[in-house]
Protein backbone atom coordinates (compact mmCIF):
# COMPACT_ATOMS: atom_id res chain seq x y z
CA UNK A 1 0.00 0.00 0.00
CA UNK A 2 1.32 3.26 -0.87
CA UNK A 3 1.32 6.52 1.53
CA UNK A 4 -1.07 8.29 -0.99
CA UNK A 5 -3.47 4.81 -0.79
CA UNK A 6 -3.31 5.38 2.55
CA UNK A 7 -4.33 9.08 2.84
CA UNK A 8 -7.23 8.62 0.56
CA UNK A 9 -8.11 5.44 2.85
CA UNK A 10 -7.96 7.46 5.83
CA UNK A 11 -10.85 10.41 4.37
CA UNK A 12 -12.65 7.97 3.02
CA UNK A 13 -13.18 6.38 6.22
CA UNK A 14 -13.72 9.58 8.01
CA UNK A 15 -16.19 10.03 5.66
CA UNK A 16 -18.28 7.12 5.68
CA UNK A 17 -18.09 8.16 9.80
CA UNK A 18 -19.22 11.56 9.42
CA UNK A 19 -22.06 10.50 6.80
CA UNK A 20 -23.36 7.99 9.32
CA UNK A 21 -23.71 10.27 11.85
CA UNK A 22 -25.28 12.84 9.65
CA UNK A 23 -27.50 10.21 8.07
CA UNK A 24 -28.83 8.73 11.48
CA UNK A 25 -30.34 12.33 12.12
CA UNK A 26 -32.60 12.24 9.33
CA UNK A 27 -36.53 11.00 10.45
CA UNK A 28 -37.94 8.24 8.57
CA UNK A 29 -40.63 10.84 6.89
CA UNK A 30 -37.78 12.62 5.16
CA UNK A 31 -36.45 8.76 3.63
CA UNK A 32 -37.26 8.80 0.28
CA UNK A 33 -36.02 12.47 -0.42
CA UNK A 34 -32.98 11.94 1.34
CA UNK A 35 -32.49 8.53 -0.70
CA UNK A 36 -33.08 11.21 -3.78
CA UNK A 37 -30.44 13.86 -2.38
CA UNK A 38 -27.74 10.98 -1.87
CA UNK A 39 -28.50 9.61 -5.59
CA UNK A 40 -28.16 13.36 -6.63
CA UNK A 41 -24.63 13.42 -4.63
CA UNK A 42 -23.38 10.26 -6.61
CA UNK A 43 -23.57 11.96 -9.18
CA UNK A 44 -20.26 13.83 -8.45
CA UNK A 45 -19.16 10.79 -10.70
CA UNK A 46 -19.66 13.85 -13.20
CA UNK A 47 -16.12 15.05 -12.28
CA UNK A 48 -14.65 12.07 -13.12
CA UNK A 49 -16.53 11.58 -16.56
CA UNK A 50 -15.64 15.15 -17.64
CA UNK A 51 -12.06 14.00 -16.58
CA UNK A 52 -12.18 10.82 -18.77
CA UNK A 53 -14.07 12.44 -21.79
CA UNK A 54 -12.95 15.73 -22.23
CA UNK A 55 -8.90 16.19 -21.86
CA UNK A 56 -6.29 16.10 -24.00
CA UNK A 57 -5.18 12.72 -23.37
CA UNK A 58 -8.64 11.84 -23.30
CA UNK A 59 -9.06 7.73 -23.94
CA UNK A 60 -12.76 7.17 -25.03
CA UNK A 61 -13.69 8.27 -28.23
CA UNK A 62 -16.21 10.34 -28.67
CA UNK A 63 -19.61 8.40 -28.56
CA UNK A 64 -18.25 6.41 -25.30
CA UNK A 65 -17.30 9.96 -24.19
CA UNK A 66 -20.52 11.47 -25.04
CA UNK A 67 -22.73 8.38 -23.15
CA UNK A 68 -20.49 8.56 -20.08
CA UNK A 69 -20.57 12.59 -19.69
CA UNK A 70 -24.46 11.86 -20.29
CA UNK A 71 -25.39 9.22 -18.06
CA UNK A 72 -23.12 11.03 -15.14
CA UNK A 73 -25.17 14.60 -16.15
CA UNK A 74 -28.61 12.81 -15.97
CA UNK A 75 -27.69 11.48 -12.58
CA UNK A 76 -27.02 15.22 -11.61
CA UNK A 77 -29.96 17.54 -12.91
CA UNK A 78 -32.37 14.63 -12.53
CA UNK A 79 -31.57 13.76 -9.46
CA UNK A 80 -31.74 17.29 -7.73
CA UNK A 81 -34.84 17.87 -9.76
CA UNK A 82 -36.82 15.13 -8.42
CA UNK A 83 -35.17 15.83 -4.88
CA UNK A 84 -36.78 19.48 -5.17
CA UNK A 85 -40.12 18.28 -6.56
CA UNK A 86 -40.25 16.22 -3.36
CA UNK A 87 -39.31 18.30 -0.77
CA UNK A 88 -41.42 21.19 -1.70
CA UNK A 89 -44.54 19.13 -1.05
CA UNK A 90 -43.12 19.05 3.06
CA UNK A 91 -45.16 21.28 4.94
CA UNK A 92 -46.30 22.12 8.42
CA UNK A 93 -50.16 22.17 8.83
CA UNK A 94 -50.16 26.11 9.10
CA UNK A 95 -48.98 26.93 5.82
CA UNK A 96 -51.83 26.77 3.30
CA UNK A 97 -51.37 24.61 -0.15
CA UNK A 98 -50.63 25.80 -3.65
CA UNK A 99 -53.14 25.07 -6.13
CA UNK A 100 -51.96 21.80 -7.88
CA UNK A 101 -49.15 21.74 -10.13
CA UNK A 102 -49.68 21.99 -13.57
CA UNK A 103 -48.36 20.33 -16.83
CA UNK A 104 -45.90 23.43 -17.46
CA UNK A 105 -43.93 23.41 -14.88
CA UNK B 1 10.12 20.98 6.39
CA UNK B 2 9.28 18.64 3.39
CA UNK B 3 9.20 19.20 -0.22
CA UNK B 4 5.20 18.92 -0.07
CA UNK B 5 4.77 21.52 2.47
CA UNK B 6 6.43 24.25 0.01
CA UNK B 7 4.04 23.30 -3.04
CA UNK B 8 1.02 25.42 -3.00
CA UNK B 9 -2.23 23.98 -2.81
CA UNK B 10 -4.07 23.55 -6.11
CA UNK B 11 -7.16 25.99 -6.56
CA UNK B 12 -9.05 22.98 -7.81
CA UNK B 13 -8.74 20.96 -4.75
CA UNK B 14 -9.54 23.72 -2.60
CA UNK B 15 -13.12 23.87 -4.80
CA UNK B 16 -13.43 20.02 -4.55
CA UNK B 17 -12.67 20.39 -0.41
CA UNK B 18 -15.84 23.11 -0.57
CA UNK B 19 -17.73 20.75 -2.46
CA UNK B 20 -17.09 18.08 0.49
CA UNK B 21 -18.24 20.42 3.09
CA UNK B 22 -21.22 21.87 1.71
CA UNK B 23 -22.19 17.96 0.89
CA UNK B 24 -21.96 16.80 4.52
CA UNK B 25 -23.87 20.44 5.44
CA UNK B 26 -26.74 19.72 2.75
CA UNK B 27 -27.06 16.25 4.38
CA UNK B 28 -26.99 17.65 7.43
CA UNK B 29 -30.26 20.21 6.83
CA UNK B 30 -32.20 16.96 5.81
CA UNK B 31 -32.45 16.47 9.63
CA UNK B 32 -35.75 18.65 9.68
CA UNK B 33 -38.35 19.25 7.20
CA UNK B 34 -38.36 22.91 7.44
CA UNK B 35 -34.19 22.96 6.56
CA UNK B 36 -34.60 20.33 4.05
CA UNK B 37 -34.76 22.33 0.81
CA UNK B 38 -32.27 24.40 1.84
CA UNK B 39 -30.05 21.81 2.66
CA UNK B 40 -30.45 20.33 -1.02
CA UNK B 41 -29.80 23.49 -2.69
CA UNK B 42 -26.39 24.02 -0.65
CA UNK B 43 -25.42 20.33 -1.63
CA UNK B 44 -26.28 21.86 -5.40
CA UNK B 45 -23.96 24.68 -5.08
CA UNK B 46 -21.75 22.37 -4.30
CA UNK B 47 -22.05 19.97 -7.52
CA UNK B 48 -21.56 23.48 -9.13
CA UNK B 49 -18.68 24.33 -7.74
CA UNK B 50 -17.04 21.13 -8.15
CA UNK B 51 -18.76 20.82 -11.88
CA UNK B 52 -16.95 24.76 -12.72
CA UNK B 53 -13.79 23.51 -10.71
CA UNK B 54 -13.39 20.46 -13.29
CA UNK B 55 -14.47 22.26 -16.46
CA UNK B 56 -10.59 24.64 -15.95
CA UNK B 57 -8.50 21.28 -15.92
CA UNK B 58 -7.63 21.23 -19.79
CA UNK B 59 -10.61 20.39 -21.30
CA UNK B 60 -10.06 20.25 -25.03
CA UNK B 61 -13.47 17.92 -26.04
CA UNK B 62 -15.66 21.20 -25.59
CA UNK B 63 -18.26 19.51 -27.82
CA UNK B 64 -18.56 16.12 -26.54
CA UNK B 65 -18.96 17.61 -23.18
CA UNK B 66 -21.42 20.01 -23.62
CA UNK B 67 -22.87 18.52 -25.58
CA UNK B 68 -23.14 15.57 -23.16
CA UNK B 69 -24.02 18.08 -20.49
CA UNK B 70 -26.61 19.98 -21.84
CA UNK B 71 -28.75 17.00 -23.00
CA UNK B 72 -28.53 14.71 -19.93
CA UNK B 73 -28.86 18.07 -18.13
CA UNK B 74 -32.10 18.59 -20.22
CA UNK B 75 -33.70 15.02 -20.57
CA UNK B 76 -33.08 14.36 -16.44
CA UNK B 77 -34.88 17.95 -15.65
CA UNK B 78 -37.75 17.03 -18.18
CA UNK B 79 -38.33 13.58 -17.07
CA UNK B 80 -37.78 14.30 -13.22
CA UNK B 81 -40.59 17.29 -13.59
CA UNK B 82 -43.05 15.39 -15.44
CA UNK B 83 -42.93 12.03 -13.42
CA UNK B 84 -46.11 11.39 -11.36
CA UNK B 85 -44.92 11.14 -7.89
CA UNK B 86 -46.57 7.76 -7.66
CA UNK B 87 -43.80 6.47 -10.24
CA UNK B 88 -40.72 8.31 -7.98
CA UNK B 89 -39.10 5.02 -7.35
CA UNK B 90 -38.69 4.13 -10.43
CA UNK B 91 -37.59 7.45 -11.38
CA UNK B 92 -34.67 7.16 -8.56
CA UNK B 93 -33.96 3.47 -9.70
CA UNK B 94 -33.36 5.29 -13.34
CA UNK B 95 -30.53 7.98 -12.19
CA UNK B 96 -28.74 5.56 -9.71
CA UNK B 97 -28.45 3.33 -12.21
CA UNK B 98 -26.87 6.02 -14.28
CA UNK B 99 -24.65 6.88 -11.75
CA UNK B 100 -23.60 3.39 -11.61
CA UNK B 101 -22.78 2.86 -15.52
CA UNK B 102 -20.98 6.31 -15.33
CA UNK B 103 -18.79 5.30 -12.41
CA UNK B 104 -17.62 1.99 -14.44
CA UNK B 105 -17.14 3.74 -17.25
CA UNK B 106 -14.87 5.95 -15.54
CA UNK B 107 -13.02 3.26 -14.48
CA UNK B 108 -12.69 1.66 -17.85
CA UNK B 109 -11.93 4.78 -19.32
CA UNK B 110 -8.94 5.87 -16.82
CA UNK B 111 -7.52 2.13 -17.37
CA UNK B 112 -7.58 2.64 -20.95
CA UNK B 113 -5.40 6.12 -20.81
CA UNK B 114 -2.90 4.27 -18.61
CA UNK B 115 -2.73 1.03 -21.42
CA UNK B 116 -2.53 3.82 -24.25
CA UNK B 117 0.03 5.63 -22.83
CA UNK B 118 2.31 2.43 -22.11
CA UNK B 119 2.65 3.89 -18.00
CA UNK B 120 3.01 1.04 -15.57
CA UNK B 121 -0.27 0.15 -13.48
CA UNK B 122 0.48 0.23 -10.13
CA UNK B 123 -1.84 -1.75 -7.87
CA UNK B 124 -3.43 0.59 -6.45
CA UNK B 125 -5.01 1.85 -9.72
CA UNK B 126 -5.54 -1.82 -11.06
CA UNK B 127 -7.39 -3.23 -8.00
CA UNK B 128 -9.58 0.35 -7.15
CA UNK B 129 -10.45 0.79 -11.20
CA UNK B 130 -11.80 -2.69 -11.61
CA UNK B 131 -13.45 -2.31 -7.88
CA UNK B 132 -15.47 0.54 -9.80
CA UNK B 133 -16.44 -1.68 -12.79
CA UNK B 134 -18.08 -4.15 -10.80
CA UNK B 135 -19.80 -2.35 -8.57
CA UNK B 136 -20.57 0.41 -10.89
CA UNK B 137 -22.03 -2.58 -13.33
CA UNK B 138 -23.67 -4.10 -11.03
CA UNK B 139 -25.29 -1.02 -9.73
CA UNK B 140 -26.59 -0.04 -13.25
CA UNK B 141 -27.69 -3.18 -14.49
CA UNK B 142 -29.21 -4.03 -10.85
CA UNK B 143 -31.14 -0.34 -11.49
CA UNK B 144 -32.15 -1.22 -14.59
CA UNK B 145 -34.12 -4.56 -13.59
CA UNK B 146 -35.87 -2.69 -10.86
CA UNK B 147 -36.81 0.42 -12.48
CA UNK B 148 -38.10 -2.74 -15.70
CA UNK B 149 -39.76 -4.24 -12.22
CA UNK B 150 -41.21 -0.49 -10.59
CA UNK B 151 -42.67 0.69 -13.94
CA UNK B 152 -44.11 -3.27 -14.30
CA UNK B 153 -42.74 -3.89 -17.34
CA UNK B 154 -41.98 -6.85 -16.35
CA UNK B 155 -43.33 -9.14 -13.52
CA UNK B 156 -42.64 -7.81 -9.59
CA UNK B 157 -43.32 -11.19 -8.50
CA UNK B 158 -39.66 -13.16 -7.71
CA UNK B 159 -38.38 -14.80 -11.08
CA UNK B 160 -36.22 -17.97 -9.81
CA UNK B 161 -34.78 -20.69 -11.89
CA UNK B 162 -33.06 -24.21 -10.64
CA UNK B 163 -29.40 -23.56 -9.15
CA UNK B 164 -29.97 -19.89 -9.10
CA UNK B 165 -27.24 -19.73 -6.41
CA UNK B 166 -24.97 -22.04 -8.01
CA UNK B 167 -25.17 -19.90 -11.08
CA UNK B 168 -24.57 -16.70 -9.58
CA UNK B 169 -21.58 -17.84 -7.17
CA UNK B 170 -19.68 -18.83 -10.90
CA UNK B 171 -20.48 -15.60 -12.53
CA UNK B 172 -19.08 -14.04 -8.96
CA UNK B 173 -16.34 -16.67 -9.23
CA UNK B 174 -15.48 -15.27 -12.78
CA UNK B 175 -15.50 -11.94 -11.58
CA UNK B 176 -12.93 -12.97 -8.87
CA UNK B 177 -10.70 -14.47 -11.15
CA UNK B 178 -10.36 -11.93 -14.17
CA UNK B 179 -10.02 -8.81 -11.28
CA UNK B 180 -6.92 -11.20 -10.14
CA UNK B 181 -5.51 -11.23 -13.52
CA UNK B 182 -5.79 -7.45 -13.91
CA UNK B 183 -4.43 -6.55 -10.79
CA UNK B 184 -1.83 -9.34 -11.69
CA UNK B 185 -0.94 -7.02 -14.76
CA UNK B 186 -1.65 -10.52 -16.90
CA UNK B 187 -1.95 -9.67 -20.46
CA UNK B 188 -4.19 -8.41 -21.98
CA UNK B 189 -5.23 -6.68 -19.16
CA UNK B 190 -8.15 -4.73 -20.91
CA UNK B 191 -9.89 -7.89 -21.52
CA UNK B 192 -9.51 -9.80 -18.14
CA UNK B 193 -11.18 -5.90 -17.20
CA UNK B 194 -14.34 -6.19 -19.83
CA UNK B 195 -14.52 -10.05 -18.66
CA UNK B 196 -15.21 -8.69 -15.11
CA UNK B 197 -17.16 -5.63 -16.32
CA UNK B 198 -19.53 -7.52 -18.18
CA UNK B 199 -20.07 -10.75 -15.94
CA UNK B 200 -20.96 -7.65 -13.24
CA UNK B 201 -23.51 -6.83 -15.68
CA UNK B 202 -24.84 -9.82 -15.92
CA UNK B 203 -24.90 -10.80 -11.99
CA UNK B 204 -26.38 -7.51 -11.18
CA UNK B 205 -29.14 -8.77 -13.56
CA UNK B 206 -29.46 -12.71 -12.01
CA UNK B 207 -29.45 -10.72 -8.41
CA UNK B 208 -32.02 -8.62 -8.64
CA UNK B 209 -34.36 -11.07 -10.75
CA UNK B 210 -35.64 -13.06 -7.69
CA UNK B 211 -36.32 -10.20 -5.86
CA UNK B 212 -40.07 -9.37 -5.27
CA UNK B 213 -42.03 -5.94 -5.59
CA UNK B 214 -42.00 -5.44 -1.70
CA UNK B 215 -38.66 -5.88 -1.09
CA UNK B 216 -38.05 -2.85 -2.97
CA UNK B 217 -37.31 -0.45 -0.23
CA UNK B 218 -34.41 -2.67 0.44
CA UNK B 219 -33.32 -3.42 -2.90
CA UNK B 220 -33.10 0.47 -3.87
CA UNK B 221 -31.33 1.36 -0.70
CA UNK B 222 -28.64 -1.01 -1.54
CA UNK B 223 -28.00 -0.18 -5.13
CA UNK B 224 -28.22 3.48 -3.90
CA UNK B 225 -25.14 2.78 -1.74
CA UNK B 226 -23.32 0.80 -4.25
CA UNK B 227 -23.26 3.59 -6.72
CA UNK B 228 -21.87 5.53 -3.76
CA UNK B 229 -19.22 3.32 -3.19
CA UNK B 230 -18.49 3.00 -6.87
CA UNK B 231 -17.65 6.72 -6.92
CA UNK B 232 -15.88 6.26 -3.99
CA UNK B 233 -13.78 3.82 -5.79
CA UNK B 234 -13.35 6.01 -9.11
CA UNK B 235 -12.22 8.62 -6.89
CA UNK B 236 -9.24 6.37 -5.64
CA UNK B 237 -8.34 5.22 -9.39
CA UNK B 238 -8.22 9.03 -9.91
CA UNK B 239 -6.86 10.18 -7.05
CA UNK B 240 -9.82 12.77 -6.17
CA UNK B 241 -10.72 13.64 -2.47
CA UNK B 242 -14.09 15.04 -3.57
CA UNK B 243 -15.39 11.49 -5.60
CA UNK B 244 -14.02 9.43 -2.05
CA UNK B 245 -15.82 12.45 0.20
CA UNK B 246 -19.59 11.99 -1.72
CA UNK B 247 -19.23 8.52 -2.56
CA UNK B 248 -18.36 7.51 0.93
CA UNK B 249 -21.36 9.82 2.50
CA UNK B 250 -23.83 7.78 -0.33
CA UNK B 251 -22.27 4.84 0.58
CA UNK B 252 -23.02 4.92 4.90
CA UNK B 253 -26.28 6.38 4.25
CA UNK B 254 -27.46 3.67 1.72
CA UNK B 255 -26.27 1.07 3.97
CA UNK B 256 -27.97 2.69 6.78
CA UNK B 257 -30.96 3.00 5.14
CA UNK B 258 -30.59 -0.90 3.70
CA UNK B 259 -29.89 -1.83 7.66
CA UNK B 260 -33.02 -0.16 8.95
CA UNK B 261 -35.27 -1.21 6.06
CA UNK B 262 -34.15 -5.00 6.88
CA UNK B 263 -34.97 -4.39 10.45
CA UNK B 264 -38.56 -3.09 9.66
CA UNK B 265 -38.97 -6.83 8.04
CA UNK B 266 -37.27 -8.52 10.89
CA UNK B 267 -35.49 -10.07 8.52
CA UNK B 268 -31.75 -9.94 7.04
CA UNK B 269 -30.52 -8.78 4.36
CA UNK B 270 -29.01 -12.22 2.89
CA UNK B 271 -32.85 -13.11 3.39
CA UNK B 272 -34.37 -10.84 1.47
CA UNK B 273 -31.75 -10.68 -1.27
CA UNK B 274 -31.29 -14.47 -1.49
CA UNK B 275 -34.89 -15.47 0.08
CA UNK B 276 -36.44 -14.72 -3.09
CA UNK B 277 -39.33 -14.39 -0.15
CA UNK B 278 -43.02 -14.20 -2.44
CA UNK B 279 -41.96 -17.01 -4.40
CA UNK B 280 -41.31 -19.45 -1.09
CA UNK B 281 -44.48 -17.97 0.61
CA UNK B 282 -46.42 -17.95 -2.24
CA UNK B 283 -46.55 -22.36 -2.57
CA UNK B 284 -46.52 -22.59 1.26
CA UNK B 285 -49.77 -20.84 1.64
CA UNK B 286 -51.21 -21.91 -1.83
CA UNK B 287 -52.72 -25.49 0.01
CA UNK B 288 -53.92 -24.13 2.92
CA UNK B 289 -56.39 -21.01 2.32
CA UNK B 290 -58.64 -21.31 5.33
CA UNK B 291 -59.43 -17.28 5.52
CA UNK B 292 -61.81 -15.65 4.06
CA UNK B 293 -65.35 -17.33 5.80
CA UNK B 294 -66.20 -14.61 8.38
CA UNK B 295 -65.00 -11.29 6.50
CA UNK B 296 -68.19 -8.94 6.45
CA UNK B 297 -68.18 -6.69 3.67
CA UNK B 298 -69.98 -3.26 3.80
CA UNK B 299 -70.89 -0.25 1.61
CA UNK B 300 -68.86 3.05 1.09
CA UNK B 301 -71.99 4.60 3.06
CA UNK B 302 -71.97 2.25 5.96
CA UNK B 303 -67.84 3.27 6.11
CA UNK B 304 -68.67 7.00 5.53
CA UNK B 305 -71.20 6.82 8.89
CA UNK B 306 -68.36 4.63 11.01
CA UNK B 307 -65.90 7.26 10.18
CA UNK B 308 -68.11 10.52 10.74
CA UNK B 309 -69.10 9.70 14.55
CA UNK B 310 -65.59 8.83 15.59
CA UNK B 311 -63.86 10.87 17.43
CA UNK B 312 -60.66 9.84 16.25
CA UNK B 313 -59.70 7.88 12.86
CA UNK B 314 -56.37 6.44 11.62
CA UNK B 315 -55.27 5.85 8.29
CA UNK B 316 -52.95 3.07 7.27
CA UNK B 317 -51.99 3.86 3.35
CA UNK B 318 -50.07 0.86 1.43
CA UNK B 319 -48.93 0.21 -1.88
CA UNK B 320 -52.45 -0.37 -2.83
CA UNK B 321 -52.45 3.72 -2.07
CA UNK B 322 -50.20 4.71 -4.55
CA UNK B 323 -51.22 2.20 -7.53
CA UNK B 324 -54.74 3.57 -7.01
CA UNK B 325 -53.26 6.82 -6.75
CA UNK B 326 -55.88 7.39 -3.80
CA UNK B 327 -54.26 9.48 -1.42
CA UNK B 328 -56.37 13.41 -3.01
CA UNK B 329 -59.29 11.31 -1.86
CA UNK B 330 -57.77 10.51 0.72
CA UNK B 331 -56.94 13.69 1.91
CA UNK B 332 -60.25 15.41 1.21
CA UNK B 333 -61.78 12.66 3.17
CA UNK B 334 -59.76 13.51 5.93
CA UNK B 335 -60.58 17.06 5.64
CA UNK B 336 -64.30 16.53 5.57
CA UNK B 337 -63.55 14.08 8.70
CA UNK B 338 -61.75 17.36 9.91
CA UNK B 339 -64.73 19.46 9.36
CA UNK B 340 -67.00 17.25 11.49
CA UNK B 341 -64.62 17.62 14.23
CA UNK B 342 -63.09 14.00 13.76
CA UNK B 343 -59.38 13.41 14.50
CA UNK B 344 -57.56 11.86 11.91
CA UNK B 345 -53.99 10.69 11.95
CA UNK B 346 -51.67 8.45 9.69
CA UNK B 347 -50.04 5.20 10.66
CA UNK B 348 -46.79 5.18 8.67
CA UNK B 349 -45.06 1.29 8.86
CA UNK B 350 -40.88 2.01 7.33
CA UNK B 351 -41.81 -0.49 4.39
CA UNK B 352 -44.76 0.63 3.18
CA UNK B 353 -44.60 1.33 -0.41
CA UNK B 354 -41.44 0.43 -2.61
CA UNK B 355 -38.87 2.84 -1.55
CA UNK B 356 -37.73 4.02 2.06
CA UNK B 357 -40.42 6.87 3.14
CA UNK B 358 -42.81 6.56 0.22
CA UNK B 359 -46.14 6.61 2.04
CA UNK B 360 -44.89 10.29 3.15
CA UNK B 361 -43.95 11.44 0.04
CA UNK B 362 -47.64 10.75 -1.86
CA UNK B 363 -49.31 11.76 1.50
CA UNK B 364 -47.49 15.13 1.03
CA UNK B 365 -48.32 15.72 -2.56
CA UNK B 366 -51.63 15.40 -1.46
CA UNK B 367 -50.35 18.49 0.77
CA UNK B 368 -51.42 16.36 4.09
CA UNK B 369 -49.41 18.06 6.61
CA UNK B 370 -46.62 15.64 7.73
CA UNK B 371 -46.92 16.71 11.13
CA UNK B 372 -50.16 14.22 10.89
CA UNK B 373 -47.79 11.63 9.83
CA UNK B 374 -46.72 9.34 12.71
CA UNK B 375 -43.95 6.67 12.56
CA UNK B 376 -44.95 3.21 13.87
CA UNK B 377 -43.01 3.19 17.14
CA UNK B 378 -45.52 6.19 17.71
CA UNK B 379 -48.85 5.46 16.61
CA UNK B 380 -49.21 1.63 17.64
CA UNK B 381 -49.88 3.01 21.53
CA UNK B 382 -52.22 5.04 20.20
CA UNK B 383 -54.43 2.56 18.62
CA UNK B 384 -56.37 1.67 21.73
CA UNK B 385 -58.05 4.72 21.40
CA UNK B 386 -58.87 5.05 18.00
CA UNK B 387 -62.03 4.52 16.73
CA UNK B 388 -61.79 3.26 13.45
CA UNK B 389 -58.15 2.23 11.80
CA UNK B 390 -58.72 2.72 8.54
CA UNK B 391 -56.44 0.35 6.06
CA UNK B 392 -56.04 1.39 2.38
CA UNK B 393 -54.08 -0.88 0.56
CA UNK B 394 -52.31 -2.03 2.96
CA UNK B 395 -52.03 -5.72 4.25
CA UNK B 396 -48.93 -7.55 5.63
CA UNK B 397 -47.90 -4.45 7.40
CA UNK B 398 -51.01 -4.83 9.35
CA UNK B 399 -51.01 -8.85 9.46
CA UNK B 400 -51.18 -9.73 13.34
CA UNK B 401 -49.96 -12.92 12.52
CA UNK B 402 -46.54 -11.22 12.66
CA UNK B 403 -46.95 -10.85 16.50
CA UNK B 404 -48.88 -14.24 17.45
CA UNK B 405 -49.10 -17.29 15.31
CA UNK B 406 -45.09 -18.61 15.56
CA UNK B 407 -45.69 -20.73 12.68
CA UNK B 408 -46.25 -17.66 10.36
CA UNK B 409 -43.49 -16.97 7.78
CA UNK B 410 -43.46 -13.47 8.57
CA UNK B 411 -43.67 -13.94 12.46
CA UNK B 412 -41.74 -11.24 14.24
CA UNK B 413 -41.72 -8.43 11.66
CA UNK B 414 -43.01 -4.99 13.69
CA UNK B 415 -46.64 -4.38 12.23
CA UNK B 416 -48.84 -1.93 13.06
CA UNK B 417 -51.37 -2.70 15.17
CA UNK B 418 -54.37 -1.72 13.37
CA UNK B 419 -56.16 -5.08 15.37
CA UNK B 420 -56.59 -2.90 18.62
CA UNK B 421 -58.38 -0.17 17.22
CA UNK B 422 -62.11 -0.64 18.29
CA UNK B 423 -63.21 -0.83 14.52
CA UNK B 424 -61.21 -1.76 11.25
CA UNK B 425 -61.71 -0.47 7.53
CA UNK B 426 -60.27 -2.54 5.25
CA UNK B 427 -59.95 -0.96 1.49
CA UNK B 428 -58.87 -3.50 -0.98
CA UNK B 429 -59.28 -4.73 -4.72
CA UNK B 430 -60.07 -8.73 -3.72
CA UNK B 431 -59.96 -11.54 -1.15
CA UNK B 432 -56.44 -12.25 -3.01
CA UNK B 433 -53.65 -12.15 -0.60
CA UNK B 434 -50.81 -9.49 -0.16
CA UNK B 435 -47.48 -9.89 -1.76
CA UNK B 436 -46.08 -12.28 0.97
CA UNK B 437 -49.23 -14.77 0.02
CA UNK B 438 -49.31 -14.83 3.50
CA UNK B 439 -53.60 -15.09 4.77
CA UNK B 440 -54.13 -12.17 7.61
CA UNK B 441 -56.47 -13.29 10.11
CA UNK B 442 -57.23 -9.19 11.01
CA UNK B 443 -59.76 -10.07 7.81
CA UNK B 444 -62.14 -12.41 10.31
CA UNK B 445 -61.84 -10.57 12.89
CA UNK B 446 -65.46 -9.32 14.38
CA UNK B 447 -64.04 -6.09 14.33
CA UNK B 448 -63.02 -5.84 11.02
CA UNK B 449 -65.44 -4.82 7.59
CA UNK B 450 -63.91 -4.74 4.33
CA UNK B 451 -64.61 -2.15 1.44
CA UNK B 452 -64.00 -3.86 -1.85
CA UNK B 453 -63.04 -2.03 -5.04
CA UNK B 454 -59.96 -0.09 -6.30
CA UNK B 455 -58.84 2.37 -3.20
CA UNK B 456 -59.56 5.40 -5.30
CA UNK B 457 -63.19 4.79 -6.26
CA UNK B 458 -63.97 3.59 -2.81
CA UNK B 459 -62.72 6.44 -0.87
CA UNK B 460 -64.96 8.54 -3.09
CA UNK B 461 -67.68 6.92 -2.48
CA UNK B 462 -67.04 7.35 1.37
CA UNK B 463 -66.32 11.16 0.96
CA UNK B 464 -69.96 11.60 -1.05
CA UNK B 465 -71.22 9.66 2.03
CA UNK B 466 -69.57 11.79 4.83
CA UNK B 467 -71.06 14.63 2.92
CA UNK B 468 -74.42 13.28 2.66
CA UNK B 469 -74.37 12.82 6.13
Amino acid sequence: MTAHLLTELTIFILAVFVGFEVISKVPTMLHTPLMSATNAIHGIVLVGAILIAGTADAPLGAIAGFVLVLLASLNVFGGYTVTERMLEMFRPKTTTPKPPTDGTR
Amino acid sequence: MSVADKVLANPVDIAYLVTGILFILGLRFLSSPKTARLGNRISAVGMLIAVVATLTQGIVNWIVVGAALLVGAVVGIVSAQRVKMTAMPQMVAIFNGAGGGAAALVAAGELLKYVNSGTPITYDVSFTSVLSAVIGALSFAGSIIAFLKLQEVMTGRPITYPAQQVVNALILAVIVVSWGLVVAGYQPVLQWFWIALVASLVLGVLFVLPIGGADMPVVISLLNSFTGLAAASTGFVLGNNVLIISGALVGASGTLLTVLMGKAMNRSITNVLFGAFGAVKASAAGGGGKGGQNVRSVSADDVAAMLAYANEVIVVPGYGMAVAQAQHSIRELADQLEKKGVEVKYAIHPVAGRMPGHMNVLLAEANVPYTSLYDMDDINPEFERADVALVVGANDVTNPAAREDKDSPIYGMPILNVDKANNVVVLKRSMASGFAGIDNPLYDDPKTVMLFGDAKKSIDGVVAGVKAL
